[in-house]
């Protein structure tokens, strides 16, 4: 019997240990676990479990969050099998998505100075967002179904590069909001 | 009631004693303390049967003191000894509260920690000391009608509120004598409020707009949990900002210079908050303010007029909502009802803002003044043990990154906010000199990158490590942040062991002792009382560690423990309830600590048996 604070966090759920995911049942095994561990099912006990139940509550949020990411979870799983990868890690990509990456930050460069921006800017990441949709499934191939590991580390590699891309998205979208609205 | 947990319905349970527990709502403005009566939860009036207590504070020369609408009267009259909006000033440093706004009503000096202290006839008080003393008042207001001692008390807080300021909150609740079970956000205490009402699924915005403070959350109702997604605000932004608005307005309208003296300051801003109040019903007002010649000015404000002196203001709080759902990753059509809690949003301008921004209708038919107590009441009562049954749970986050300085005065986020709590993360750092023994960590909350723009937390140094090469070294520092919100730090040096821990305490905060040393000076027969006092805590702690013990033991002590194990944890069960009875605290405490000591495999291995048949009904057949 493992401890659930060292066992691996598909183990915790009691899912499958592979990419593609059901989230409505990620999430319902999310509040069964925490209904269960949580400090405040502990609040009148005493400090020693009370304790414990924080350690284990933390664990399982930490485990969620993981498992919900698509980037995460795709890195966490080459994880388990041995292949490392952080975030700040960057890729000799083939030539073709190092453009198209260049291209979308000149685009998202050239907001600013559209005729409207906001909406400009929504449209740029309904694209970015689509794109990452596209890694994603590609992922959940490659992983599970071909085993492919070579393939995925590059799949994951190249969506470290939307979500950083998504994250300047959301901080501009953010300066904007507060100038113009 | 952790241990009465995995019990099968229909299963008897050690017979359980009803403990009485209450919800409070310090506010900017106003207090209220709620609890749940035969099932239903409500604010509990005053002996006149006001539900709202003005949170505000007047300390007299002969020491004593008195809050409520007692001290309100006499704010004008008596405006340096009359404290209100403390909560301004909670978990704030001297140059907090100056950068706080011109017009303060009081004298502020800085006290030996660093913690401003209000100027009164009673003495120096810190705005923790004054909180003690609303607290107290609503303590004294329960107790009374419940006819009996609190067992345990939920406070809110205003989402926003960053880790100094909920500590701040949390150490009157101890200095007004309080056990406090939990500090609550305020938009979620609203949300359980609501959401009970209603019983549906979805996801809800909650608009709080009270006298000093604003938070907007989204939360995620499902089957009873209540999933907070994302949470800004403001905490320096309320009502109390539109009655200065206002009051400057009358000012220039008056010809009156900017600096008014206290008193009239005081009467400018009281004329201005009724005003606003009675616009919310009618279409104008008329003002009058007495001046110090004894003159009196008369004006005339319209509902229009104040519109647009206020509109600056209620535009603030649209930032942070756009914010909420950004972080969410959530569109305003996603959002199924906008709740509107606090004062605030009784006035016209501020629902038509707020409900054109959702583009949907606010929902305004639930009392925004208590709806807050109410939801602490619930959680309260739940916490106290009083709903083994219910399976309400709040999952809450972090409003504010958590962060620590790096090299050249940069901040390297640990925690980004909005994570759901409690949570713990660590990060590894290093030495940059040869031979470094010792390392200074300075913890720092907020978003920005450079620490400066951060708020300070707290500072310390983790020293005794061997001398190492530059880089050799590796420190981790974990962050661990509570159900409360609160964050404590440990560093350790792995390769050493050395290790340094902090209880996040702010610089201007005060340390367990001071609270002790505070609590001490409040009381007649100090040292007598104090010894009571202990020896009570430490027999209720027994009583519960007990029970559930027992508890658990009835149930399944032989799945779990073998027969040495079990005797071995009941001798020192017995060995505590004996102590119990006598009046050592000291030795109640270490019997305890004893008895945790013998069952922390027993209590380890019930947890992960109930993770597990939590998770019973799935099982996965990838693997065995
Ligand atoms: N009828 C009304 N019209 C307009 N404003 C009102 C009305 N009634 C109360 N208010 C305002 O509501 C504010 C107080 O609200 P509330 O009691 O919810 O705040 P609070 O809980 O004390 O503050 P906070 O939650 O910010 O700590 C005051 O600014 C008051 O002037
Ligand atoms: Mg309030």
């Amino acid at each position: 019997m493992s401890s659930t604070l060292t066992r691996n966090y598909f183990e915790l759920f009691s899912l499958p240990q592979q990419y593609a995911l059901e989230r409505a049942e990620l999430d319902a095994r999310y509040r069964e676990l925490q209904r269960t561990v949580h400090p405040d099912r502990y609040a009148s006990a005493g400090d020693q479990e009370r304790r414990l139940s924080m350690q284990q509550a933390a664990h399982i949020n930490e485990a969620y969050q993981v498992l919900r990411d698509p980037l995460r979870r795709g890195r966490y799983l080459l994880e388990l099998r041995g292949h490392r990868i952080d975030d700040q890690q960057t890729t000799h990509q083939d030539p073709e998505f190092l453009m198209q990456q260049i291209e979308l930050r000149e685009a998202l460069g050239a907001i600013r100075s559209q005729d409207d921006p906001l909406q400009a800017l929504d449209r740029l990441a309904r694209d970015i967002q689509a794109q990452y949709r596209a890694l994603e499934s590609e992922l959940a191939r490659v992983l599970d179904e071909d085993e492919e590991i070579g393939a995925a580390l590059t799949l994951v590699l190249k969506m470290q590069y939307f979500m950083r891309l998504q994250n300047e998205v959301q901080e501009l979208e953010a300066d904007l909001e507060d100038e113009l609205c | 009631m952790a241990l009465l947990q995995i019990s099968e319905p229909g299963e008897s349970t050690a017979p359980h004693q009803h403990r009485l527990a209450a919800g409070i709502d310090l506010g900017t403005t106003n207090s209220l303390v709620a609890s749940v009566r035969s099932g239903v939860a409500e604010t509990l009036p005053d002996r006149e049967g006001h539900h709202l207590l003005p949170s505000v504070v007047r300390y007299l020369p002969s020491g004593e003191h008195q809050v409520g609408e007692v001290a309100l009267q006499q704010a004008a009259g008596d405006p340096l000894n009359t404290i209100s909006s403390v909560k301004r000033f909670m978990g704030r440093g001297v140059e907090d509260v100056k950068r706080l706004g011109s017009v303060l009503p009081y004298e502020f000096i800085a006290g030996e920690s660093g913690m401003p202290l209000i100027r009164t006839a009673a003495g120096d008080r810190s705005p923790v000391q004054v909180s003690a003393d609303i607290l107290a008042e609503l303590r004294q207001r329960a107790e009374q009608t419940l006819g009996g001692e609190l067992a345990g008390v939920v406070i809110t807080v205003p989402a926003y509120f960053d880790d100094a300021q909920r500590q701040a909150t949390k150490d009157a609740g101890k200095l007004a004598g309080l056990k406090v079970l939990r500090l609550l956000n305020e938009p979620t205490a609203a949300a359980v409020a609501y959401g009970l009402d209603r019983g549906s699924d979805g996801i809800i915005a909650v608009y709080d707009l009270g006298g000093g403070t604003f938070d907007v959350s989204i939360l995620r109702l499902n089957q009873g949990v209540f999933e907070v997604m994302a949470t800004a605000g403001d905490t320096a932004l309320g009502g109390d900002d539109m009655d200065r608005a206002i009051a400057a307005w009358m000012m220039e309208q008056a010809g009156l210079g900017s600096d008014p003296d206290h008193g009239l300051q005081r009467r400018l801003l009281m004329s201005a908050r009724a005003a606003k109040e009675a616009l919310t019903d009618s279409e104008q007002v008329e003002l009058t303010v007495a001046l110090d010649d004894g003159g009196e000015w008369r004006g005339m404000l319209t509902r229009q007029h104040m519109d647009r002196l206020i509109e600056p203001l209620v535009r603030k709080t649209l930032g942070p909502c756009r914010r909420t759902l950004r972080d969410a990753g959530l569109d305003r059509t996603d959002i199924r009802e906008v709740v509107m809690v606090g004062g605030s949003t009784r006035v016209a301008k501020v629902r038509s803002m707020v409900g054109e921004f959702f583009a949907r209708e606010p929902l305004v038919d639930i009392d925004p003044d208590k709806v807050v107590a109410v939801g602490a009441a619930i959680q309260a009562d739940i916490l106290a043990g009083n709903q083994p049954e219910d399976d309400m749970l709040l999952l809450d986050v972090i409003p504010l990154s958590l962060g620590i300085e790096t090299m050249g005065g940069l901040t390297e986020k640990i925690i980004p906010r909005n994570t759901t709590i409690p949570v713990s993360r660590a990060q590894e750092f290093t030495t940059y000199k040869d031979g470094q023994t010792a390392m200074a960590l300075h913890v720092v909350q907020g978003e920005r990158e450079l620490v400066d723009a951060c708020r300070s937390l707290a500072r310390f140094e983790l020293r005794g490590m061997p001398p190492m090469t530059a880089g050799a070294a590796r420190i981790r520092v974990t962050y661990q942040v509570d159900a409360d919100g609160l964050l404590s730090v440990t560093a350790e040096e792995q390769t050493s062991g050395v290790q340094a821990h902090i209880e996040v305490k702010p610089s201007y905060g005060l340390s367990d002792n001071e609270i002790e040393r505070m609590l001490r000076d409040s009381m007649d027969h100090a040292e007598d009382d104090m010894k009571a006092r202990r020896l009570r805590e430490q027999q209720v702690e027994a009583e519960r560690v007990l029970e559930a013990l027992q508890a658990a033991l009835q149930q399944d002590a032989d799945s779990f423990l073998n027969r040495e194990e079990r005797s071995a944890i009941e001798q020192a069960a017995a060995e505590l309830a004996e102590l119990r009875d006598g009046d050592d605290h000291r030795a109640i405490k270490n019997a305890i600590e004893r008895l945790e000591s013998v069952s922390a495999a027993y209590v380890d291995r019930r947890m992960n048996a109930n993770i597990r048949k939590a998770m019973a009904g799935h099982a996965v057949d990838e693997f065995k």
